[in-house]
């Protein structure tokens, strides 16, 4: 089997940069999702159709930025 | 193309033949079950290469189990690959060169280029015959542990490479967004430079050319002529910059600092500067 529907794209979500690539292989559609810099996956999700997979992906993205501090200089 | 790296047409070329292996290695340890290059062998780095008691790499006698049960020995050919721009396919690399195996290799864009490219994946778990491996070591002129890292930091012994985003560096974050936060202080080695690892690589993943890296660390006083240690924050980042200063440059002198900033940011009464 091969990757279909190769997709990689970048927008921001709670502020930070993020890529996400989706492809579908078989009949699952898998989506993960990166934080730009530096480039760490740190969500994923499968789906029957791409937006499944990505609105899974982007949920469990939203909930683990909420939780990256930032610090300001002391 | 430097003898350590193959392209995706070379694997898609070789995979099958007989003194070849092909290891997939993953941060997302799922991924390999999705699907792998057909062949491959799939790598778990949280519970296969590393011991699992203490933290410390692989020991030498699972490394051999390891390996043997991946039908490789010493006169094979590895090719080790990955998500994430091969993090811990550098990993596994950095790990086997201490234990001295001779003749192994990175495919160069990892699995991003490989899935990128539409090629063929597979989900099945390739049937090899065990082999034995001896191996050697390990080389620990490879690896720099922390009091060699407090005198290179205090008398400006060696140059220490901080690999991580600038947003880590700086001490803006203590991890990676989205990911735990595994240290005390954020900031970085007093004396650090910054050069984040993702300046070795394209956008497709692929490592930039020898003139772009020379340059690259150049610009930054890194020449090849002195000691260099890299880290991040636990040390697989950390082995793609050790893999380009050491394997790509060709310097000679090159260590991977694994305990990195979960050892140093953690380490009470431990200097941190912050810009």
């Amino acid at each position: 089997m091969k990757a279909e529907g190769y997709n990689r794209r970048r927008q921001d979500l709670r502020g930070w940069p993020i890529e996400i690539e989706t492809y579908k292989l078989g009949d699952v559609y898998y989506c993960s999702i990166n934080n730009v810099d530096p480039g760490a996956r740190f969500a994923r999700a499968e789906g029957s159709t791409r937006e499944d997979a990505e609105t899974r992906a982007l949920e469990k993205a939203d909930r683990y930025l909420s939780q990256t501090r930032r610090f300001t200089a002391t | 193309m430097a003898d350590v790296l193959v392209t995706t047409d070379w694997v898609a070329q070789h995979a099958k033949d007989a003194d070849v292996r092909i290891v997939e290695v993953d941060v997302d340890t799922t991924a390999y079950d999705q699907g792998h290059v057909p062949g491959a062998a799939g790598w778990n780095w949280t519970t296969e290469l590393c011991d699992t008691l203490v933290r410390d790499i692989i020991p030498i006698k699972k490394l051999e189990d390891l390996l043997g049960k991946s039908g490789i020995d010493n006169k094979t050919t590895i090719v080790l690959y990955g998500d994430n721009n091969n993090w811990f396919a550098a990993w596994a690399f950095w790990q086997l060169k201490m234990y001295g195996h001779a003749n192994v290799k990175i495919m160069d864009g990892g699995r991003k280029k490989w899935v990128a490219e539409s090629r063929e994946l597979s989900t099945d778990k390739p049937n090899v015959s065990p082999k034995t491996y001896k191996a050697t070591g390990p080389d620990t002129s490879l690896r720099a542990f922390l009091p060699e890292v407090q005198q290179a930091s205090a008398g400006r012994k060696a140059a220490l490479v901080d690999v991580r985003s600038p947003a880590e560096f700086t001490g803006e974050i203590l991890a990676p967004p989205g990911l735990p936060e595994t240290c005390q202080r954020g900031g970085h080695i007093p004396g650090a430079k910054s050069i984040p690892w993702g300046k070795n690589c394209n956008d497709d993943g692929t490592f930039k050319s020898l003139d772009e890296l020379k340059k690259l660390y150049a610009d930054q006083g890194i020449k090849g002529d002195g000691p260099v240690i890299a880290y991040c924050r636990i040390g697989e980042r950390s082995s793609i910059t050790w893999f380009v200063l050491k394997h790509l440059l060709g310097f000679q002198n090159v260590k991977n600092y694994d305990g990195s900033w979960t050892e140093w940011g953690n380490l009470v009464g431990a200097p941190v500067e912050k810009p």
